[in-house]
């Protein structure tokens, strides 16, 4: 216990007088979650639009009124040739080029149907993507304003339709921020615990004062508990920060209880410094703990179902995403911060950590062992 | 230990990694109280050896004892009763010194009172009361290893390693050096020394020479002086290192 209290004070002067890591546990959160969420948004605006008018009627001028006007798209050009508009696209300056045929206003007038070409620069998927959804919502509106205009409605429409509203539970007005923060929130902590940690193990490797730690009494559990408990702490202090942050920045307030994530960070944090603590143990010097983190953390991020959804996902990756720590974690928070989710709902999640945690300490401890 | 004043005891110590033997059958005896100079060329095998006493390594075969302890079976044992000072400086060099005689002393075992006690006395010796609550880092090189060796004999260990101590230090830091190596000696401290300079193999009790793994030589300075019929250690080491077939590190 005595020789536990010597490495843990000997650990946290060291913690606090770099001045480097004193910057990560402050600042790197701040700015993080409070530039990130504008940024890493879902939402497609500013989705510039050519558009091709063969007709410059009052109808087609109506339409493209009403395209620009809700606020998604930039009307990049308004021309009479397809061809320079396809141009526009080619240079990267039109995202969608919106063809108005001649003839549209009367064809629509006196025939009652009129057709109108679409054409997608698919370059940026996810911007094509909605962009025409958004668009061919757009248009579908303005064609119903037309028939309400220009058809006598008979009492029961001849055609039959199914017209689908929905509302947004737990999110109503499907801010992006709320779904956003509590995730990079969860990637933060996810640095902090492993990838700090693991570096820091490293450092004491490459100065070799671990050789020298190796020759006294102090023994293998002694020194790791030494390492994981001040990181353990940071972990929850910088989670602390962050809900900070995301209660004062974003108005974020969790309709679950502090208590119910607080938990699962506490253990989480036991499985990721296990993968820290591993990640010591398979290299011996700081560039290399650097990058084998990095390029766990882009597979850690992107498989985590933070950014894209894990249901879309082929199967094989969703295999790996239940291999992946961040994705319990970013689904917690998302039940525990939207939903209210209690320490019920989130049993399965708690206990799946637990076996992390066990498997990775265990087999860091195991390898720890045999390098010394 | 039941008969006396044998410190180290080892007897046909061998290490292998795969198939290259890094230290063969070496037997040796240093008794207490003893300055035993190890030396060799780089890639001899001293620093291999020197981690199997420490309990760092595990031997391949052979059988030794350190202050009394098995080093296969006891290394708890005698980790608790040795120093040891690597060839990296193995300070904290963002610690301040006092922080760093305090944290080692802990480690040990050591009760507040006596390492506040015994700080204040090195601190005095050291002259170093002023840098006290300095970091480490700084310090110029040769404070920095006095101050290593102080730390690592500082819980009053039966014997300490030293793994080449004066590396990159000036001479006269290296006679200071020296002047503490004989008063810790002189305590009752054994000391296991390896070095490249041949003047402080002078220095030494008796020395062994190590070539490829093997301990070629074995006898105080003035001894091997004689047998190999030359005037100084230097010209000892060059006769036994040149027979050496495999190349430095």
């Amino acid at each position: 216990m005595r020789t536990l209290r010597f490495l843990l004070q000997k650990e946290f002067r060291q913690i606090f007088r770099d001045p480097s890591i004193i910057r990560i546990i402050f600042m790197m959160p701040s700015i993080q979650l409070l530039i990130l969420p504008w940024a890493a948004d879902y939402e497609v605006k500013n989705i510039q639009l050519s558009v091709v008018d063969h007709d410059h009627s009052q109808y087609s001028r109506q339409l493209v009124n009403k395209v620009t006007a809700s606020g998604y798209f930039r009307l990049q050009d308004y021309s009479g040739s397809y061809t320079n508009a396809l141009q526009q696209v080619e240079h990267d300056k039109s995202d969608l080029v919106l063809e108005i045929p001649a003839n549209f206003e009367k064809k629509l007038i006196s025939e009652n149907e009129s057709t109108l070409f679409m054409a997608i620069n698919a370059i940026n998927g996810v911007k094509a993507n909605l962009g025409g959804a958004y668009l061919q919502t757009i248009i579908q509106d303005y064609n119903r304003e037309v028939r309400l205009k220009w058809v006598q409605l008979p009492r029961f429409s001849p055609e039959l339709q199914v017209e689908v509203t929905s509302s947004n539970w737990f999110n109503p007005s499907m801010n992006y921020k709320y779904f956003m923060v509590p995730g990079i929130l969860v990637v933060l902590v996810t640095m902090v615990g492993s990838f700090l940690a693991s570096l820091n193990i490293v450092r004491e490797k490459e100065i070799g004062t671990i050789e020298q730690i190796n020759v006294t009494p102090v023994k293998k559990y002694h020194f790791i508990l030494g390492k994981l408990i001040p990181f353990w702490i940071l972990g929850l202090l910088i989670l602390t920060i962050g809900l900070t942050i995301a209660r004062v920045a974003y108005g974020i307030m969790p309709l679950g209880s502090f208590g119910v994530i607080y938990t699962f960070a506490a253990v989480y944090l036991l499985a990721v410094l296990g993968l820290g603590l591993l990640l010591s143990t398979y290299t011996s010097n700081q560039q290399q703990a650097m990058l084998l983190s990095f390029f766990l953390m882009m597979v850690f991020i992107l498989l985590s179902g933070l950014y894209t959804s894990i249901d879309s996902m082929p199967a094989w990756a969703k295999v790996i995403t239940k291999f992946n720590p961040v994705t319990y974690f970013i689904d917690v928070m998302r039940m525990v911060v939207l939903k209210g989710s209690g320490l019920k709902d989130i049993g399965t999640h708690i206990f799946t950590l637990l076996g992390f945690a066990a498997v990775l300490n265990t087999w860091a401890v195991i390898n720890y062992k045999k390098r010394s | 230990m039941s008969t006396n004043n044998i410190a180290i005891h080892a007897e046909s110590l061998t290490k292998r990694f795969g198939d290259f033997t890094a230290v063969d059958a070496i037997s040796f005896e240093v008794k207490k109280g003893e300055i035993f100079g190890f030396l060799g060329a780089n890639g001899a095998g001293k620093t291999t050896a020197m981690r199997m006493l420490c309990g760092l390594s595990i031997p391949t075969s052979g059988t030794a004892s350190v202050a009394g302890f098995d080093v296969y079976k006891q290394t708890e044992q005698i980790k608790r009763n040795i120093g040891y000072m690597s060839q990296k400086f193995s300070l904290y060099e963002d610690l301040t010194v006092r922080e760093n005689i305090r944290f080692y002393a802990g480690i040990y075992g050591k009760t507040d009172a006596f390492i506040k006690e015994k700080t204040a006395f090195l601190l005095q010796e050291l002259h170093l009361e002023a840098e006290a609550n300095k970091l480490v880092r700084s310090l110029p090189l040769g404070w920095k290893q006095k101050l290593a060796f102080s730390v690592a004999i500082f819980h009053e260990p039966e014997i300490v390693f030293l793994d080449e101590p004066t590396g990159g230090v000036d001479p006269v830091t290296r006679r200071e050096f020296w002047n503490m190596i004989y008063k810790a000696a002189e305590s009752g401290i054994t000391i296991f020394v390896t070095t490249h300079y041949m003047d402080e193999a002078e220095y030494c009790t008796r020395v062994s020479i190590m070539v490829d793994g093997r301990i070629d030589a074995l006898d105080t300075p003035m001894q091997l002086k004689k047998t190999f019929g030359v005037s100084s250690m230097d010209e000892v080491f060059l006769k036994l290192a040149r027979q050496a077939k495999r190349s430095g590190d």
